[in-house]
């Protein structure tokens, strides 16, 4: 059995468990996170990243006919005025929550395990929001108008409606992709000036120097460094959370039976997290063995959001259940009507095929073996992925192909275009995801070796049995003076 | 040809730099710098060694002032920009709903509170810490490069008052360095 070290309960007197295996010191973590940077290109690479440049390609094609055409190549129409369009962007911004919460909220419960995936999640975060934003740009039909959204003086003298919820997402994901791309570059300048220093050629000392702005490891810029960073993974926390909040809004203010519901912005923000953690799995569990991080990535750390999945999951699960409660207790026939009719009406295996993924597929994480198997976490992985691709599918569209009259209601059949676009959509975060692990560092070097023992100033003298030696909290955030 | 910003004093030499092998000799001999009395000098290393502010002497950052400041300016112009552009430039009525209403104005609020404070943070950072600075002398000190890999530095540079090229590389010598070096101020420069 794989063996599984508990950072939090597993004390001996000299420290915790090592986060970091295989007796890894500074430079050898500089070597492994920087030499698949720096090799030459694998073969395995361009089987990963030729197929999802292209689906990029895909991506283009169906965003220059839909700007073309105009929004009658989708499938959607009255009654269902909302299809993939905004169920790949919530599932896409959903998807970036994961990286957030991994780089700011453990940050701030001093969880220092995220250090080997903060990076990578981070990243995902940005990409995903890219994917996230391209939606709402595209689906109001007119993309080149799309600037109105924003509150910009103009000869008409029109304002936008700010009472809208629909504005209050366009203000709240713009922000979430700004503050990401600042966490996510805040946190490279350290280990791009760790490339810059290794570089061989001129163009990447030049490439990877530009971007580290001449970062020197000085003990008065990690000062102001380690402040902005902590000030922004407090900036990120609430501000994740308030997204997801806002996205559950443009549903939970509408009068739509199955999407006029008190309890969806934590719903929502769960199954982000959700999602999200499962997207970091998939993405991950390839990574390591792509690129050799076994040490680094540890059956440990995929324990940990394994956990997390479990947890998460559990939520939604509850959520399901808590929708169909209150239909029942709230005695509105209509809403009653939306659930049944979700769970029993034409898109039923839509609604099952979410119970499945989200609800039934964790419960497997209850043990440890799958927890720290690499293949369950990849395929469970895999079918959370769809699950909840489906969760926004089913609260959508279900809610609106059957409202409160009969006359009105309707199917929704995709078509092609409307498949395109969500192969595309993949096409894009998979061609940035390839691009970020073939030239950036994955992992994020100067935070790991920072959780190394050799990283505690006082390691080797008197304070060695100290229990409160800096290297047991955060190396960020430990308060001024423990030792 | 100005290699080294003009932030940087005339003289031939940098400073001094010494080397140590780990982060514990690092954190005391920055203790010992700081307590022979040197105010323009700096410790290097590859990750934030815990605690060094203290050994060096330093303050706390003043880096939340900013965020604060631009948090709120954020939170206000927010909320402005909305109760201005909905119920005066533009009023329309939805909903029967009034025209002055906080309260569907406080997601945008916070977003904009938000989206400032952040930005302000990440400007402010660089600002304090004089980021950009592609051009440094220590660049061209021999073995520099170490510094983002798995080298403990620190420099005194030549205009700190206390500098004297032999009692401070003396000094450094004594904190347990395991190789000092004199850096020019240009690279290149004639020895």
């Amino acid at each position: 059995m794989m063996e599984v070290t508990d950072n939090v309960s597993n004390e001996p007197v000299a420290g915790r468990a090592p986060l970091i295996l295989g007796g890894h010191d500074f430079h050898s973590i500089t070597t492994a996170v920087a030499t698949p940077a720096e090799s030459a290109t694998p073969l395995a690479w361009w089987f990963f990243f030729i197929p999802s440049l292209g689906m990029l390609g895909l991506l283009g094609v169906a965003v220059g006919w839909l700007v073309w055409e105009g929004i009658g190549v989708w499938g959607l129409n009255q009654p269902v005025g909302w299809a993939f369009d905004i169920t790949n962007f919530v599932f896409w911004i959903g998807i970036g929550h994961a990286g957030t919460l991994i780089s700011a909220v453990l940050f701030l419960f001093r969880q220092k395990w995220r250090t080997s995936i903060n990076r990578a999640a981070e990243a995902m975060t940005i990409f995903a929001v890219m994917c996230a934003l391209l939606f709402p740009g595209i689906h109001i039909g007119r993309p080149w108008l799309a600037y109105w959204m924003a509150p910009l003086p103009n000869q008409m003298g029109t304002w936008p409606g700010f009472r809208s919820p629909l504005l209050w997402d366009f203000f709240a994901v713009s922000t979430y992709g700004t503050v990401s791309a600042l966490f996510w570059y805040i946190g490279l300048i350290p280990d791009l000036a760790t490339m810059r220093d290794r570089a061989k050629t001129q163009a990447r000392r030049y490439a990877y120097g530009f971007f580290a702005l001449g970062w020197r490891g000085s003990a008065r810029n990690w000062q102001h460094y380690e402040m902005a960073y902590l000030i922004l993974a407090g900036l990120a926390t609430p501000l994740v959370l308030s997204v997801h909040s806002i996205v559950s809004m443009d549903f939970a203010v509408a009068q739509l039976p199955g999407w006029h519901t008190t309890i969806f912005p934590p719903y929502f923000v769960a199954g982000a997290i959700f999602s999200g953690f499962a997207m970091v799995t998939t993405l991950m569990v390839i990574t390591r063995t792509a690129l050799r991080l076994e040490k680094i990535l540890t059956p440990f750390h995929f324990d940990r959001m394994a956990r997390i999945m479990l947890t998460t999951g559990s939520i939604v699960g509850y959520a399901y259940s808590m929708e169909f409660f209150i239909a029942w207790f709230s005695q509105n026939p209509y809403e009653q009507f939306a659930f049944i009719n979700r769970a029993f009406g034409p898109y039923w295996w839509a609604y099952w095929t979410m119970i499945s993924c989200n609800v039934l597929s964790p419960q497997v994480f209850w043990f440890r073996k799958a927890r720290t198997s690499m293949p369950i976490l990849f395929i469970v992985s895999i079918f959370i992925n769809i699950g909840m691709w489906f969760e926004r599918f089913v609260i959508i569209v279900t809610s609106l192909h059957r409202d409160f009259l009969p006359s009105s209601w309707g199917m929704f059949y995709p078509t092609m275009w409307d498949v395109m676009l969500l192969i595309g959509s993949f096409g894009l975060f998979f061609t940035m995801f390839c691009l970020f692990v073939r030239f950036l560092p994955v992992i994020a070097a100067a935070e790991v070796k920072s959780v190394l023992p050799a990283a505690n100033p006082h390691a080797n003298g008197h304070a060695a049995l100290d229990l409160d030696a800096p290297t047991m909290v955060s190396p960020h955030l430990a308060p001024k003076g423990v030792h | 040809m100005a290699l080294v910003p003009p932030l940087f004093p005339e003289g031939e030499y940098f400073g001094l730099l010494a080397e140590y092998d780990s982060a514990g000799s690092l954190f005391h001999a920055c203790e010992k710098v700081r307590d022979a009395g040197y105010r323009k000098w700096d410790a290097h290393s590859p990750f934030p060694v815990h605690g060094i502010e203290k050994a060096m002497g330093l303050g706390r950052s003043r880096l939340p002032y900013v965020t604060l400041l631009f948090g709120l300016t954020g939170v206000i112009g927010g909320m402005s920009l909305q109760i201005w552009a909905n119920a005066i430039a533009y009023p329309m009525a939805i909903s029967g709903k009034p025209l002055f209403n906080w309260q569907p104005y406080v997601p945008i609020t916070f977003e904009c509170g938000i989206l400032l404070a952040a930005l302000s943070t990440v400007v402010g950072m660089f600002a304090f810490n004089k980021l950009p600075m592609l051009f440094h002398p220590l660049f061209g000190a021999a073995g520099f490069e170490k510094v983002t890999d798995d080298g403990f530095f620190i420099s005194v540079e030549a205009w700190d008052p206390k500098f004297d090229a032999a009692a401070t590389e003396r000094l450094l010598a004594s904190t347990g360095a395991t190789h000092v070096q004199l850096v020019k101020r240009r690279e290149g420069a004639a020895s």
